[in-house]
């Protein structure tokens, strides 16, 4: 779907990109991670062209994006910024109604479609009519988001879309769009620095440092199967955590697996996390799930599965 | 005078001059207005764009500020003559700088992000520009405008020196009159129309424009030229014209009289005596009120006509000085005195002719004069006390006020300070009474007519009566002010109306009754 090849940037002396490549497939979920000032950010907007790479070349859908004017490119690729970027002079419905007033969509498909993502993103009716400025920073993110979706791209890029709330607000919407189907769709390149985010967020993780890709994979190649020192050590502090995020139940109990194909009944329960099962037996234990399994059983286990992983390496 | 009339008599008697004064300010004001958003918006937009520029075309703006607007009005007077034209240009001038640098402000101070999002989602440049970046920097420039809309009110008031009407017309000629209705039947208004347009516009200022489309702005942006240009004062041409200053059209010894006793009936503006003798030079007027001893008389070859019914009275000059000041140092008297008989008109106007016209320099000319005819002594430096110089700001009053500095500095043991330039008589008079000045050269016409303000019976009975009139105000400035009127220099500096000669001639003009007749034969 996205494909970038051999990216070069410079402002003034510095390389903000130095020779990146990298392949998002359709409908996957590509994070660039890295600290401030690696890069990412640059990378990103070079895909919708706000930043015109010095050498290098972007396809989409397997055409060079320069074949294209840059505003009708634009207008094809969601784009959500970290600060939501809300017309302040705009109601929320007119925000919203932004692209496909570009794009010369009638007024009753906008109105059909903003009910739709309204719906969707959990958004009273009632926002419609106010400014951003009167709703909550997750409101305001949640409309960001809904503006970006609003034709329908199949292409989403992301910046740092959930960096301006606070951590409780932002882990609640980052399990709402985990779940909202419009985003299961999409093609997304989504830029953080937040870990958790993304390994939660992520099918594959572009971890970069100083304009460079240090790796590319899946969130548990890079967690146990690192490529360079620099690679474990970005992890070293949330290991354990991301490593508990990183496997299923179903990886741990092999049984389960079994278990699910005999009977539908608890498949669904062997497809959590092993951080998620934690969570849940930590909050409530009395509960039996129906799988037997305790905090001790699952720790065990799951170290019983990572020197599986370190043997086969 | 206050007086014998009330402010609201004054307004209801000059209800018809107040209202076209005033339409001739609204109109002056808009049409400047509109010329300086329609320039400093767009350039405003493009200097967001180039920062390196930016500062260059700002600080070009702002020495366009400072340029004092008296000097501006004088510099456009060749290239645009006089009349609403020169007056629009200047006050375009005036209004760029604010609206210039609060376009500027707002478009680069709207939020990187909110136009980085704009962008992001496919707007080309004018969509930006039109639906984010003007909407957004809308408060900030209209609050530019606001200001520009104040000073252009104010500074409007100016257009009366370069007969461009306005409400300028009363405040000038009510200070040059010291007739405090006029001043403020001029004033009261501009300040009035000051507040409205700048409500106006703060309720314009509170539109929350979603976007900018051209049909919104263009439509009524013409609606309000075009009534601009219906209120400007009509375009001045076909017949003589006359120009006047403010002070002259409000005078019994000056336009009232020479309507009532020649019955002259010639098409006037109203204009600065700083403009006045060029105008005329440049076949922009072709009569003007001047006064018989300038050296501008020379210098633009005009003549002046015979005021062969005397409604003119004599002006001759004295010091006129404090009693107190008298009492403080009496050895002042015998000194001032000694520049009697000195001077006569032609010298005078010779004298004149090389400050106004030759450009020296009022210390230079005085100076000359005074060793030619062994007045001049050298500076004693004295420091037994300070004597303040006034004088009126126009040249002769320099030369007289630098002639009785050198006297008084090197005749008597006296430090000497001059406060030159003293706007007119009003100002000059009301230092003189307020003890901000000692003494400054005042005329005796000015003193009898315009400061004691005779019933007309004594004006009749005193008419052209030197020695009468001379006497009449040297008791009643004793009287009133406690302020006594020295020896008269000589010379008579009186009101006159001025043609070019050539015109004069070939029309046989040489008094103001041919002048009048002319003009009622064609």
């Amino acid at each position: 779907m996205i494909k970038v090849e051999h990216l070069v940037r410079k402002f003034g002396t510095s390389v903000a990109v130095n020779n990146i490549s990298f392949e998002v497939k359709e409908g996957e979920n590509l994070i660039l991670l890295g600290t401030s000032g690696c890069g990412k950010t640059t990378t990103l907007r070079m895909i919708n062209r706000l930043i015109e790479p010095d050498s290098g070349r972007i396809f989409l859908n397997g055409n060079d994006i320069r074949e294209q004017q840059p505003e009708v490119l634009r207008r094809g690729i969601g784009y959500v910024l970290q600060n939501h970027g809300l017309f302040p002079h705009y109601t929320v419905a007119e925000n919203i109604a932004i692209v496909p007033n570009l794009l010369k969509w009638d007024k009753s498909a906008i109105k059909k479609r903003s009910a739709e993502l309204f719906e969707k993103l959990n958004l009273d009716e009632s926002l419609s009519e106010k400014y951003p400025a009167a709703l909550s920073g997750g409101q305001q993110q949640r409309v960001g988001v809904a503006r970006s979706l609003m034709v329908n791209p199949p292409v989403l890029l992301m910046d740092e879309p959930f960096g301006a709330l606070d951590n409780i607000t932002r882990n609640a919407i980052r399990r709402e769009f985990r779940e909202l189907d419009e985003l299961v769709k999409k093609t997304i390149v989504m830029v953080t620095h937040d870990v958790q985010e993304a390994f939660e967020l992520g099918d594959r993780i572009c971890l970069m440092d100083k304009g460079e890709v240090k790796q590319i994979g899946t969130p548990k190649e890079l967690l146990f199967s690192p490529a360079s020192v620099f690679v474990s050590e970005f992890f070293q502090e949330q290991r354990l955590q991301m490593e508990l995020k990183s496997v299923l139940l179903e990886d741990i109990f092999p049984e389960l697996k079994r278990v699910s194909a005999e009977d539908g009944f608890s498949g669904r329960s062997s497809k959590i996390t092993a951080w998620d099962k934690m969570d849940q037996l930590l909050n409530d234990n009395s509960v039996d799930h129906g799988d037997h399994i305790d905090l001790e059983k699952l720790m065990a286990a799951f170290s019983v599965h990572k020197d599986k992983i370190s043997a086969q390496k | 005078m206050e007086q014998t009339q009330s402010f609201w008599g004054f307004v209801s008697q000059q209800s018809d001059k107040l209202w076209s004064q005033t339409l001739a300010h609204i109109g002056l004001t808009l049409i400047s207005l509109i010329l300086a958003i329609l320039i400093a918006v767009p350039a405003g937009i493009y200097i967001a764009r180039k920062q390196k520029i930016a500062a260059a075309i700002l600080g070009f703006a702002g020495v366009l500020q400072t340029i004092p607007s008296i000097a501006l009005l004088g510099v456009m007077i060749p290239f645009l003559g006089i009349g609403p034209k020169p007056a629009i240009v200047a006050l375009f001038l005036y209004a760029l700088l604010p609206i210039l640098r609060n376009t500027y402000t707002g478009i680069t101070e709207v939020n990187p992000v909110i136009v980085d999002a704009a962008k992001g989602m496919g707007m080309n440049k004018w969509q930006i520009l039109t639906r984010v970046e003007l909407p957004l920097a809308f408060p900030v420039l209209m609050a530019g405008i606001r200001t520009a809309t104040v000073i252009n009110v104010g500074v409007a008031t100016l257009a009366a020196y370069i007969a461009a009407g306005g409400l300028g017309e009363f405040i000038f000629g009510g200070i040059a009159l010291n007739n405090s209705n006029m001043i403020l039947a001029g004033a009261i208004p501009a300040a009035l129309l000051a507040i409205a347009f700048d409500f106006l516009l703060s309720l314009v200022q509170r539109i929350n424009l979603k976007s900018l489309r051209l049909s919104f702005v263009v439509f009524p942006f013409l609606l309000v030229t075009l009534s601009s240009f219906y209120l400007l004062p009509s375009q001045i041409g076909g017949r003589m014209l006359a120009g006047f200053t403010p002070e002259f059209m409000g005078r019994e010894d000056g336009y009232l009289g020479l309507k009532k006793i020649y019955q002259l009936g010639i098409e006037t503006v109203v204009i600065s005596d700083a403009v006045m003798y060029k105008a005329a030079f440049e076949h922009k007027l072709d009569v003007i009120s001047g006064y018989s001893t300038d050296g501008r008389l020379k210098a633009y070859d005009l003549i002046t006509l015979r005021d062969d019914r005397h409604i003119f009275p004599p002006y001759f000059v004295s010091p006129i000085i404090r009693q107190q000041s008298l009492d403080a140092h009496p050895e002042l008297e015998g000194v001032l005195n000694q520049l009697s008989g000195h001077i006569n008109d032609s010298t005078m106007t010779a004298l004149n002719y090389e400050v106004d016209q030759l450009h020296q320099s009022p210390e230079k000319v005085a100076m000359d004069f005074m060793i030619a005819h062994q007045l001049y002594k050298p500076s004693r430096k004295g420091r037994k006390g300070t004597i303040r110089i006034g004088s009126k700001i126009f040249g002769e009053q320099y030369i007289l006020a630098q002639m009785y500095k050198i006297l008084i500095s090197g005749q008597t043991d006296l430090n000497v300070e001059t406060k030159t330039g003293l706007g007119g008589t009003k100002i000059c008079f009301d230092a003189l009474t307020n003890n901000q000045i000692d003494l400054y050269p005042e005329y005796t016409g000015t003193g009898f007519l315009v400061l004691l303000d005779p019933d007309k019976e004594l004006i009749k009975r005193l008419n052209g009566n030197k020695d009468g009139v001379y006497n009449y105000v040297s008791d009643q400035f004793k009287k009133q002010f406690n302020i006594r009127w020295l020896k008269p220099i000589g010379f008579n500096n009186t009101y006159a109306l001025m043609m070019r000669r050539e015109q004069a001639q070939s029309l046989h003009i040489e008094s103001i009754t041919d002048l009048t007749n002319h003009l009622k034969n064609n």
